[in-house]
């Protein structure tokens, strides 16, 4: 029984690691194709199946003109617009999630949970229903088509998360630790910055992680709101993708703009397996 | 402590995101009322003539919707399963768990729509990998992207592989932070795991389920990349969202009022459904 339980543990593991994994060794292996071995039959494992050749890597940091495909402009933009709007909601997010856990407000009906459930529901808003007015709202500001307008827009997608997980994590750090340090003579300011603050690291990393991850992901938005001056990197790569690109350099472009945010992926490990992350995303 | 600094503390992130957010419902909701399209873009009243057309004349909308329901679902069921058992798997000492979490997790750090880029590829009906060793095995080629009802499947898979790592995220973490107690007591009971799963984990999980299914829903309801770049709504209108179809008819058609009478119809629909769906599994998984 013991034994059959263990077999089909480790099968199921072994088959969906085989899953997740199998789109990436399609597209590294596609990437180093040429025509040939990409439109005659469905090939897998260079050396063995084809001949593998570098030119949809070297296309990448080709210019257009000379046939290249443009990625890099995108790939640092898209860093601009993720950092910046994830910096602002963090900063932001952090403030008003200690608010809603130290203080009691109360105005009418309003409490505390309605108003950290107001931040919070601003996820439910579907990208499309603010697409619209965004684009007649931009348009008419004449900040369609900019990074400002993009990360204006992004802070609204991220400020709830920062928001939902800073309030858990401040609500674990002991009030007693504010108030210790009200009484040793410090300003309700003072007493955030020096003292609970630097005992939110670990909450004030997950959260950046969490909106570096939304926002670097996000394609809706980017994709209304720019056309042709300002293109992030999911919109560079969906439009390579309707346009004729060739699928050796489509798949370079593609491993090349996910391969970042990988790195996330050991680091949330790493604060699951200490044990961090736990209250944090309850 | 005192009245004033609570205030300082909150309104900067509030003002914010009312700033950014009061104009474009007010927007959406005053033109919904109007009949801006591309012949007349002005801001005239024409009324509840939109709303009107939306609940008499409109299948496509309520199809989309129901399709999108349908999509919604079945992926978060699949996700929770799923992600629970993996977070389950992991959650206790194996051989290389460390190596297996990062793995589970990298999916949702991906791209969507560059990840869907190449699910494209990957399901190709003559070049794709899947169809291929397929047919090594004797299958006919399958119609991944250009059948109506298994273009469906195909957008499931492409979805689950990309968000069954955040039901896993969430569930493992909730998983980590249950208190030891509850555990030493069934073992000294002398429970079997199948056993103490049903009496212990689940149980002690629920709130914590009921939280990852519900955000979960939440994002889900908004597919629309993997749909876009998967199959365009296709074939004909096989795999059209609601997000998708007020996508065509504002900003390809500029039926802008139709459009935002579309979103608001949408967004009001969102919050009740998922208001009585957070109501409903609150009641049906904690019990007692």
């Amino acid at each position: 029984m013991h034994k059959l339980y263990t077999f089909l543990k480790y099968t199921f593991i072994t088959l969906w690691t085989v899953f997740i994994v199998a789109p990436f060794l399609w597209a590294i292996s596609t990437s180093f194709k040429d025509f040939q071995s990409v439109n005659s039959k469905v090939t897998y494992i260079p050396w063995l199946d084809f001949e593998p050749t570098l030119e949809g890597w070297r296309v990448l940091v080709k210019s257009p003109a000379r046939g290249g495909v443009d990625i890099v402009e995108p790939y640092f933009n898209s860093i601009f617009v993720t950092c910046t709007a994830s910096l602002i909601s963090i900063i932001l997010g952090t403030l008003a999630a200690y608010a809603l856990s130290r203080f009691t407000f109360k105005a009418g009906f309003v409490r505390n949970n309605d108003i950290t459930f107001f931040f919070i529901s601003q996820r439910i808003m579907p990208p499309i229903v603010l697409s619209i007015p965004f684009f007649i709202f931009l348009s008419t500001i004449g900040l369609l088509d900019s990074l400002l307008g993009l990360v204006v827009v992004y802070i609204v997608l991220l400020m709830p998360i920062a928001v939902w997980i800073m309030v858990d994590f401040f609500n674990r750090v002991p009030k007693e630790l504010d108030e210790t340090a009200l009484i040793d003579g410090c300003n309700p300011y003072q007493a955030f910055y020096k003292v609970v603050l630097p005992n939110s690291i670990p909450g004030l990393i997950v959260a950046g992680m969490f909106c570096i991850i939304f926002g670097w992901i996000d394609f809706f938005f980017a994709f209304i709101l720019t056309f042709t001056e300002v293109q992030l990197l999911p919109v560079k790569v969906v439009a390579l993708n309707s346009s004729i690109t060739p699928w050796w350099s489509l798949s370079a472009s593609a491993l090349i703009s996910v391969a970042p945010l990988i790195i996330v992926a050991f680091v949330v490990e790493r604060y699951l397996s200490k044990g961090n992350l736990s209250g944090a995303l309850k | 402590m005192n009245f004033k600094h609570k205030f300082v503390f909150l309104f900067p992130g509030l003002f914010v995101l009312i700033g950014i957010l009061i104009f474009p419902i007010i927007f959406t909701i005053r033109l919904s009322l109007s009949g801006w399209n591309s012949y007349t873009p002005e801001m005239n009243f024409i009324g509840i003539t939109n709303y009107i057309r939306l609940f008499t004349d409109d299948p496509r909308f309520w199809e989309s919707f129901f399709r999108l329901s349908f999509l919604s679902v079945t992926t978060v069921i699949l996700q929770y399963v799923i992600g629970f058992a993996l977070a389950l798997m992991v959650w206790r000492e194996i051989k290389f768990k460390r190596f297996f979490r990062v793995i589970f997790l990298i999916p949702m750090m991906t791209t969507p729509v560059i990840m869907t880029v190449i699910w494209r590829t990957f399901f190709h009906e003559s070049l794709g990998p899947v169809n291929d060793l397929l047919g090594n095995i004797g299958i006919k080629p399958i119609l991944w992207l250009s059948d109506p009802v298994i273009a469906k499947f195909t957008v499931i898979i492409v979805e689950v592989w990309q968000w069954t790592p955040f039901m896993f995220l969430l569930l493992l973490a909730g998983l980590l932070s249950l208190p030891k107690e509850p555990f030493l007591a069934a073992a000294i009971d002398g429970a079997s795991p199948f056993r103490k799963f049903v009496y212990v984990t689940f149980p002690l999980m629920a709130p914590i389920s009921i939280g990852a299914i519900i955000i979960r829903l939440i994002e889900a309801s908004k597919i629309m990349d993997t749909v876009f770049v998967l199959t365009s709504g296709g074939p004909g209108t096989a795999t059209e969202t609601s997000s998708f179809y007020i996508y065509i008819k504002g900003l390809r058609e500029f039926q802008m009022g139709y459009a935002a009478t579309l979103s608001f119809t949408y967004l009001v629909i969102m919050i009740i459904s998922l208001t009585i769906i957070a109501k409903v599994l609150t009641k049906l998984m904690i019990k007692e």
